[in-house]
């Protein structure tokens, strides 16, 4: 175990808050490269997977703000090339899921992941009202929180004539349960349109 | 033989014909699927994202019922549904005070008495049979696209070379078929940001289109309806984000399901396969028996 990054008002950093809740240490990284070398999407990103862990690393004023901030950890796909490659065995991903769920309990998701973050929520709240995910359901709600409503309109009319698309969502026998099961996880959840709700 | 089986929410909806083709191939296997009573969504990418235990919980629910059920293995088809369960367990199993957290939510007991499989891992248990049944081998060269979540991470990989993986190559090859070698096979094709993000998903699906046409393939084959969908329903968008000059030369290489292309090798017809359901058209069939024997594995190199 690395010795706790004090900020300069004395406050412990993220990386230890990483670690604590994940049991990655980000000192682990030797900022080799090869997690953005083989990051499908690093050319979109604002940082990449290597510059998340070394601005953890750093942990100077601003920097773990930075990181929250950053769209790079929305833009991640979790196709978890980078930890598979990666010579140390960082769990980049499994940092990247926590760095999310502090990002939006401090309310500092990144604007421009806006759409990303509304197709999640839209995805969960699918599945606590049916137990199973009813995709029209899911398009719908999306298109209410982002205002894109004319997004996939070609595409949905295929869908349906390929008999692809439920009109009627299948709500499973359990999905009491489901919910109940949504109710107790929520503690730990970060709904983004509660913004700054501490868990 | 009976097993258990979880299809997953895409399998109930856009992508029900690879579930159509599943239990095609099962029935002329002799094989009963088991389907989990009342399993739930395995939270996907929106629950891992959003919040841990839940990411969890959801899975765990589903494996506790297949539990109770009696069933010792269930066959995950989704690609990314099989990355959910099997990382649960493995994550539980290997953390007691987590699996007590986990449990007590779900309000269920579970002791990881039953394994999740993908559909390669099932099927390569019988490749050896496979032959057999083939009366229409499916003489065509094939891209094997595996994506991520075959591979991806090491402690669930259900395929042994984590790079340059054979295991869909070996089954299409028991059908008859030519797997080429090429480069995108583990590439992440964009997946759950297919429509949050279609633009980012077009420019990686199209990288991988347009590498298996290059190198010689008439068919693309997958095994997960993530990347069905972003292969072959946003065909048109990846496309758009083609370069001018290339995009006719890959506008039509259809995107079959590894089970589709055993089911057409075994003779059974396009319609219960789903092979009508697709955005880029099907126009393959079955090639006439002249051109591949069903025992002939060798490439042409």
């Amino acid at each position: 175990m690395s010795a706790p990054v004090k900020h300069a008002d004395g406050a412990v950093g993220l990386a230890d808050a990483v670690e604590a809740a994940t049991g990655e240490s980000v000192f682990n990284c030797y900022q080799c490269g090869k997690c953005m070398a083989g990051c499908p999407l690093a050319e979109e990103m604002d940082l990449a997977p290597n510059q998340v862990l070394r601005l953890l690393q750093l942990g100077q004023p601003g920097m773990d703000e930075e990181v929250l901030g950053s769209l790079s950890i929305w833009l991640c796909l979790t196709c978890e090339q980078c930890s598979t490659r990666c010579p140390q065995e960082v769990d980049i991903p499994k940092i990247t899921d926590w760095l999310r769920q502090e990002s939006q309990r401090r309310g500092l998701a990144n604007k421009k992941a806006k759409a990303i973050l509304a197709f999640h929520t839209s995805f969960l709240d699918t599945i606590r009202r049916g137990g199973r995910l009813h995709e029209v359901g899911l398009i719908t709600t999306f298109k209410l929180r982002t205002w894109r409503f004319f997004q996939d309109v070609l595409v949905a009319p295929k869908l349906l004539a390929r008999g692809k698309l439920s009109i009627l969502p299948h709500r499973i026998e359990g999905h009491a349960g489901v919910k109940r099961i949504f109710d107790r996880c929520a503690t730990e959840a970060a709904d983004p349109e509660h913004k700054g709700n501490q868990p | 033989m009976r097993i258990g089986f979880f299809p997953g929410c895409s399998l109930e909806g856009s992508s029900r014909e690879y579930l159509e083709s599943i239990r095609e191939v099962a029935a002329v296997l002799g094989i009963e699927l088991a389907e989990i009573p009342d399993w739930n969504c395995c939270g996907a990418t929106a629950a891992h994202t959003l919040n841990h235990r839940l990411a969890l919980a959801l899975p765990a629910r589903t494996l506790a019922l297949a539990e109770q059920a009696g069933l010792d293995e269930v066959v995950v088809p989704c690609s990314a549904c099989y990355n959910r369960l099997a990382g649960t367990r493995h994550e539980l199993l290997h953390d007691e005070a987590l699996r007590q957290q986990i449990t007590d939510i779900i309000e269920m007991n579970w002791h990881g008495a039953t394994r999740v499989l993908n559909v390669l891992e099932w099927l390569n248990r019988v490749v050896g049979e496979l032959p057999g049944h083939v009366s229409a081998p499916f003489g065509h060269r094939v891209a094997c696209y595996y994506g991520c979540y075959l591979t991806r991470p090491k402690a669930l990989a259900a395929c042994r070379r984590i790079e340059d993986p054979t295991e869909m190559d070996d089954l299409v090859r028991a059908v008859g078929a030519e797997p080429i070698r090429w480069a995108y096979k583990v590439e992440c094709c964009g997946a759950g940001l297919s429509v949050s993000r279609t633009e980012s998903v077009a420019r990686l699906s199209e990288r991988i289109v347009s590498d298996a046409v290059e190198r010689g393939a008439e068919a693309i084959v997958v095994a997960c309806p993530m990347c069905h969908t972003n292969l072959d329903l946003r065909r048109d968008a990846i496309l758009a984000a083609a370069p001018p000059g290339g995009r006719s030369r890959i506008a039509g290489i259809p995107v079959l399901y590894v089970t589709q292309v055993v089911g057409l090798a075994m003779g059974v017809s396009l319609r219960p396969l789903g092979l009508h359901r697709h955005h880029v058209p099907v126009r393959l069939s079955a090639a006439p028996p002249s051109v591949a024997p069903a025992a002939a594995g060798e490439g042409e190199e």
